[in-house]
This record gives structure tokens, C-alpha cells and sequence, in this order.
């Protein structure tokens, strides 16, 4: 996927939520640390420039949630910070890869440690397939079949300095 | 493939970073890079500690034993609210009421501790080493030292310096001065090997009877080590100028029995941080006290409650940090250290 795939593909997530939640009353975005941040960003200044109407961006850290602290090392934990409620909101999670669905059951139990939000939603840039929980994506920028010993990057420049999505087989990274 | 030789170990320095350390007994083997990942992760447990519902499942299913032969109100309410909030079981031991008053020995009661299934073994103790033998006598429980003689008490020192890095934003260059009885001071130790690797510039300050004899002689200096910088002076003023942190020990008060000192009065005259002498500090310098304070001795209660003590924040991020450290230990015991 390259920059303009990607672009494309958040305008038209941003298009569906706001299709979907009938605007932007009470919808609430929340990106999931580390790149489903800066993808919240992004679909949040999309649906302001569609509607003229700000949506708030909070970031959710799931590194106290995960079920695999005991399995592998554990993973550096920052902070979340959503500085306004959830209660009764439409909050939309944000992510870049839907894999197994363990982050998504994660960032679940983190949100709902919050407040009681009236839906939650999922947004990912990619669906690679391969999960092990009944999780799926509301909305998907595109979905890539993959085999498990792949590994999918999603670069964005805010974090990596470069744009796009690419499957590379395990071992060799780019 | 080799036979007939030894395997000689490398040297190598656990840490927290690869998640290779098992234990926390001082800050002397601690790097940079760990100090400052104790910190970020305080930072994600102190938002924890600001929530509606104080409670994180992390740690389910894992187990912390708090083990004191010592009294404590903070370490010790800290490290169980600690625990607690991660979701770990934690257990209290205290040695009046346990096995320790028939007479057990303290290597059969951690080793009994840990085969009970302890993951984390919080510890105080009168005697400087102790948590260390416990260290080296157990195979897969860890050991956090909250307190040992006049040895060491890694936790307090991070906290110290976790209350430094949020309130200045940084560590490094800060001017910090301790007060008091540095030489039976566990806190004042570990804060020096904490402060000066975070690259702090620390200034001790006491009547010479309560300084180490290496630091009055001016030995340190040749050391080599990271307290070569560190500065010593018996004149308070000359302690508090310029300083970015105003750190007063508690003044243990059979010190003066043990006659290292004249009076108390003449003490707190001499030495008490009061709120004229905290005008040579710098303009909102912070004012940290590890507690129990002696209000009227070491710092007057004008001061100890004013608008520079950040005694309640310590205690604060005080839990944040120790958060943070039985997350750290708890992660990495996992990855396959022996």
C-alpha cells in the first residue's frame, strides 16, 4: 500500500463512520499506541474537513491489559491519555493491523475500565487475517491475506518518518 | 564440544531493559537506560493511580509478599497498594506474628515463602546485606529491598527521583542537597548512586559526625566512579545555594544518645531547613523529605506544609513507582533468567 493507497483508504473509513454514526454527535475517536494514534489523527481531521465539526482523539496504551506479559517480555507501557469521558459515547477504536484480535480484546478491557460507552466500534488500516478470538473490524482499509510467518509494517511518518504498508516474511524486515 | 574446562561466566550486568534483572537491591548496578524506563513506566501507572476505578489486571495471578522486620508505614502500604492495584495477591509478613518469633531463620523463611508460590519478595531488614543473602538462597522468587540497615532503599531513591524528573522535567543538572545523617542513611546511599548516574549534581551536607569519613576526607574524588562529583559540606547555607532540591533526613533520634550529637536543639539550630535558610535555595525549589519527618528538628513545620513540600507527592508517586518496579520484575522473570 502506498501513501496515496492510504490516504485513500482513511478518507473513505472516515466517510463510513460518519455514514454509519449519522455524524458526528457523540462519536469519539481512540487510537491504540503506538500507529493507531497518529491514524486517529488523521481520520479526525478528515471528518472535520467533511463536516466542520472537530471529533476528540484520545490514546489508549494496552500494555496493562495484555494476556502475553507472562509469555514473552513485557512490553514498555506509556501513557494513555483521553481526557474526556467515554460514558455513552460512540468510541471508535483505531489500530493499524487486525491480526490475532488479542490487542483489540486488550484496548476493550482498558476502554470499558474508563466508562461505559455506548458502542465501540473498530477501524483498522489492515485485516491480515489469522484470528484467535470472535473479533472482527467495522471498518478496514484493506483487507491483506497473509501467510502467519509474514510480518505486515505500517509505516507513518509520524512514527517512522515514511508512509505505506508492506508484507515482508519473517527475519527480513525493511 | 568443550570438555574438561570450566565455563567461566561472562560478566554480564542484568537489567531491566532486556528483562535479564531479577532482583532490586540497590541503585548501584542500575544504568541510565533502566532508571529511565522505570520512569516512563511510572508515568503509565501514575495515569492508573488518577483513575475513577484504581485497578489494572495486569499482575492476576501472580504473587508479592511483603516480608518486614522492620517498621514502615509508606514502603510498606506502598508496595501492597502497589501490588494490589495490578491485581497481584499480595500477602503481608511481618516478623512479630510469624514463624520469625519461634526463631526461624530468615534463609528458611523466604525459602519457605517462595515455595509458596511468592513471585516478588518485598523486604526490610535491620541488617545492611540482608536482602541479599536472601538473593543469592532463591532460585525463582525475586527480591525488592525496601530497606536494609543503613545499606540501601532503591525504591525511595526512584521515587526521589521520578518526583525531580515530573516537577523540573529533568534530572540531569538539577543541584540537589541532603541534609542530615548521611551516614546512617539507607536513603541518602541509594539516592546518591540514582542521582549521580541520572546525572544530578548532589551536594551532602551534615555536622561531621554524621558524614562518612570518605566523604569528609575527600577521598570520593579519587574514585573515579560517579560520586567523584558529588560535593560535602558541614555549613547548611552553603548547602542550600542554588539548590533545585532540598532533600532533609529524618534525624534518627538515638543518634544523640550514641553521642554524635550535643543536643537536639543545637541541631535543629544549626541545621534545620526553616523558611529563611530555604530563600538561598532557588525561587520554588522543591522541598523532599523521605518520612517520618521530625517537625521542629531536621525541617519546621512551616516548610515540612509549605508550598515547596512535595512530601505527599512522594508518597503519591510513591506508589507509581513501585507499580512500576513489580511490573518491570514480574515481566521480566519470564524471560528465561536463571
Amino acid at each position: 500500500m502506498s501513501a496515496e493507497d492510504m490516504r485513500r483508504a482513511i478518507a473513505r473509513i472516515a466517510h463510513e463512520i460518519l455514514e454509519r454514526n449519522r455524524g458526528t454527535e457523540d462519536l469519539v475517536l481512540v487510537g491504540i499506541r503506538t500507529r493507531g494514534l497518529p491514524l486517529a489523527r488523521r481520520l479526525a481531521a478528515r471528518i472535520l474537513e467533511f463536516e466542520g465539526r472537530p471529533v476528540p482523539v484520545g490514546a489508549l496504551d494496552i500494555g496493562l491489559y495484555r494476556d502475553d506479559v507472562s509469555l514473552h517480555s513485557r512490553p514498555i507501557v506509556h501513557t494513555s491519555d483521553i481526557p474526556f469521558p467515554v460514558d455513552a459515547k460512540n468510541v471508535v477504536l483505531v489500530d493499524d493491523v487486525l491480526f490475532t484480535g488479542r490487542s483489540i480484546r486488550a484496548a476493550m478491557d482498558a476502554l470499558t475500565d474508563l466508562g461505559r460507552p455506548r458502542t465501540v466500534q473498530l477501524a483498522v488500516l489492515v485485516d491480515r487475517g489469522h484470528r484467535e478470538l470472535p473479533i472482527r473490524a467495522d471498518y478496514v482499509g484493506k483487507n491483506v491475506p497473509t501467510a502467519l510467518q509474514e510480518e505486515i509494517q505500517v509505516r507513518v511518518e509520524e512514527v517512522d518518518g515514511g508512509e505505506g504498508v508492506v508484507i515482508c516474511s519473517s527475519g527480513e524486515g525493511s | 564440544m568443550v570438555t574438561g574446562s570450566f565455563k567461566v561466566a561472562a560478566p554480564t550486568r542484568s537489567s531491566l531493559v532486556d528483562g535479564t534483572r531479577r532482583h532490586v537491591l540497590d541503585l548501584d548496578d542500575f544504568s541510565l537506560e533502566e532508571i529511565n524506563l522505570v520512569l516512563t513506566t511510572a508515568d503509565a501507572m501514575r495515569e492508573v493511580l488518577g483513575r475513577e476505578v484504581k485497578k489494572v489486571p495486569t499482575l492476576r495471578g501472580k504473587v508479592v509478599v511483603t516480608l518486614f522486620y522492620e517498621a514502615s508505614t509508606r514502603t510498606r502500604v506502598s508496595f501492597e497498594e502497589a501490588g494490589k492495584l495490578l491485581s497481584a495477591d499480595v500477602i503481608n509478613v511481618s516478623s512479630s506474628g510469624s514463624s520469625v518469633e519461634k526463631g526461624e531463620t530468615l534463609l528458611n523463611t523466604v525459602r519457605t515463602l517462595q515455595a509458596t508460590g511468592a513471585d516478588v519478595i518485598v523486604t526490610r531488614h535491620p541488617h545492611s546485606g540482608a536482602p541479599y543473602f536472601m538473593a543469592r538462597n532463591l532460585e525463582t522468587a525475586s527480591v525488592v529491598n525496601g530497606g536494609d540497615g543503613w545499606h540501601a532503599h532503591p525504591s525511595q531513591a526512584l521515587l526521589d527521583l521520578y518526583t525531580i524528573q515530573r516537577r523540573l522535567g529533568r534530572v540531569r543538572g538539577a543541584r540537589v542537597a541532603i541534609i542530615g545523617d548521611i551516614t546512617h542513611s539507607r536513603v541518602a546511599r541509594s539516592n546518591l548512586w540514582g542521582l549521580t548516574t541520572a546525572g544530578a549534581g548532589v551536594v551532602l551536607c551534615g555536622p561531621p559526625t554524621l558524614l562518612p569519613q570518605e566523604f569528609l576526607e575527600g577521598s570520593h574524588q579519587h574514585d573515579g566512579g560517579p560520586l567523584a562529583s558529588v560535593e560535602v559540606t558541614t555549613r547548611v547555607e552553603e548547602a542550600l545555594e542554588g539548590a533545585d532540591v532540598v532533600m532533609p533526613l529524618r534525624l534518627q533520634l538515638e543518634r544523640q544518645q550514641a553521642g554524635l550529637l550535643p543536643t537536639l536543639r543545637e541541631y535543629s539550630k544549626m541545621y534545620q531547613v526553616d523558611e529563611r535558610r530555604l530563600k538561598r535555595a532557588k525561587p520554588g525549589a522543591l522541598v523532599m523529605h523521605p518520612g517520618p519527618m521530625n517537625e521542629g528538628i531536621e525541617i519546621s513545620p512551616q516548610v515540612a506544609h509549605g508550598a515547596q513540600s512535595m512530601v505527599e507527592e512522594q508518597v503519591h508517586n510513591g506508589v507509581a513507582v513501585r507499580m512500576a518496579l513489580l511490573y518491570l520484575l514480574i515481566g521480566s522473570r519470564q524471560a528465561g533468567v536463571s
